[in-house]
């Protein structure tokens, strides 16, 4: 044995000796991941987790210039996409990946959703996944106000009202997200520490507890494709993890990268107008397309109905539906039979999906007032 | 012991209420500055106001902030209304809610000439 491989060898004892580490290789190689025709859902999970990376390390790049002040973050921002070299491009793949992110942490859900992946035992898998989405949401409507412009101002206008409006708490809810009554520097101030730190510490710990949860119980395989299974007889296929399936997913984060590249390139984020906190809110003002489902709705509801003020019927009706979803796995306690109640959950789903693409839609779609 | 460690976590990010200086009157432009179906923002105390000027040359003030979701309002010289571009809300120029999703009129402000300056109070 040459002197180097020796060396690495003792290197390799040492680092054994002291971290254990081969326990968790051998379990890389142990775990497989199921093979069906569902199978393409399960690359979802990876490529959150890889664009999830991307902001951070974009989010750590862009801190070294960014100023959290009314006076000067629009400036900073300015400064960096104009004179700091690839800083557009920092700044528009930090954009685009994000976006990217939610539309990937969506499919996941919905796929999670319509294959039953959250029935027994993986409900408390659902729950942190739903929690993370939520983080997710988050994060982009703290990080639209960073950079202080004209859309971002009135997005987080709007956004703290609709928290505003909530019964009994909607005050304390107004004040503690503002910073004060108004949205001002404080409130920008507040955001960024959301963004960067308080955001950051929650997603890292739901993050972790996500993925140990996925590693314990590992891949659902769909009640449908196991009905089938049980039907022919046909034993069950998978695939190792390593390297298998971790070099399928790093095909997929390759494609993405090539994506976020060309779309930043292509497509830099436009920076817009400095925010003015006294000038009216721009013609054509819309949220970020993840949002527009709720503007639309807010946007379609009148004053009132039947003696309720519109916006609090929307806003109960966003909570009693989101907090519907989130028990899902406690409420279809059926999936596994397949029979005519779990159905119901499906079309409830596809309807839900439906309201989202429609309302969605209606935002892009020019209307002359 | 867990009053003793959140009670005062919670009432730091909890912002202190400073009460506003009472701001009842503003300067909100100077006469002949808006041109009539015109109309400007103007400064209220830490609220915004929006000045009309009317095609018959009066002048209105309104509350900038629409009712429905806190958007500042702008004037449509075509409709001759003020319209809020955030969800497509309509008033009149004595800021009634006519159509869209705003629950509620716009405050009504006083409007004075006076010195060649157009002095807005409230009511």
């Amino acid at each position: 044995m040459s002197d180097a491989a020796e060396v690495v060898r003792r290197l390799r004892g040492w680092i054994e000796e002291r971290t254990g580490l081969s326990a968790l290789v051998d379990f890389g190689r142990e775990k497989t991941v199921p093979v069906h025709r569902h199978s393409v859902w399960y690359y979802m999970g990876g490529m959150s987790l890889f664009l999830f990376g991307i902001q951070v390390a974009t989010g750590i790049l862009l801190l070294l210039y960014y100023r959290p002040s009314a006076g000067e973050a629009f400036e900073s921002v300015q400064f960096l996409m104009a004179k700091v070299p690839f800083g557009w491009l920092i700044r528009s793949i930090h954009s685009w990946s994000a976006n990217l992110l939610v539309f990937v942490l969506c499919v996941h859900m919905f796929s999670a959703y319509f294959l039953k992946a959250y029935r027994k035992p993986r409900e408390l898998t659902w729950l942190t996944g739903m929690a993370l989405l939520l983080l997710a949401l988050a994060f982009g409507f703290s990080g639209y106000l960073l950079p202080w412009n004209t859309l971002a101002f009135f997005a987080t206008q709007v956004g703290t009202e609709v928290a505003g409006s909530l019964p009994l708490i909607g005050r304390f809810m107004l004040r503690l997200l503002r910073g004060g009554d108004q949205v001002t520097g404080g409130t920008l101030t507040r955001f960024y520490g959301m963004h960067v730190a308080v955001l950051p510490a929650m997603t890292t710990a739901l993050l972790a507890a996500h993925l140990l949860l996925v590693q314990k119980h590992g891949m659902s395989v769909p009640p449908g494709v196991e009905a089938e299974r049980r039907r022919t007889g046909e034993p069950p296929r998978s695939l190792p993890f390593l390297p298998n399936f971790l070099l399928h997913d790093a095909i997929g984060w390759c494609a993405a990268l090539g994506a976020l590249a060309g779309l930043a390139a292509l497509f830099p984020w436009e920076l817009g107008e400095k925010a003015d906190l006294f000038a009216p809110a721009p013609a054509g003002i819309r949220p970020e397309w993840y949002f527009c489902w709720a503007f639309q709705t807010l946007k379609m509801l009148p004053g009132h109905v039947l003696g309720v003020e519109g916006e609090l019927l929307a806003i109960l009706g966003f909570g009693a539906g989101g907090l519907l979803w989130l028990l899902v796995p406690f409420i279809d306690r059926t999936p596994e039979r397949g029979d005519r109640r779990t159905r119901v959950f499906t079309v409830v789903g596809w309807m839900v999906l439906a309201y989202l693409a429609v309302m969605t839609a209606l935002v892009y779609i020019p209307v002359r007032s | 012991m867990c009053t003793a460690v959140f009670y005062p976590v919670v009432r730091y990010i909890v912002p202190p209420s400073v009460p506003e200086a009472p701001t009842s009157r503003t300067v909100a432009a100077r006469d002949g500055e808006l041109k009539p179906n015109e109309a400007k923002i103007f400064q209220f105390g830490n609220r915004a106001g929006i000045l009309v000027r009317m095609p018959d040359g009066e002048y209105r003030a309104l509350s900038a902030s629409c009712t429905h979701l806190n958007c500042t309002v702008q004037y449509r010289g075509d409709l001759r209304q003020v319209w809020c571009a955030c969800h497509n809300g309509l008033y009149d120029l004595q800021g009634h809610n006519v159509a869209g999703p705003p629950p509620r009129p716009l405050d009504q402000y006083q409007v004075h000439v006076a010195n060649g300056e157009i002095v807005v109070s409230k009511v």
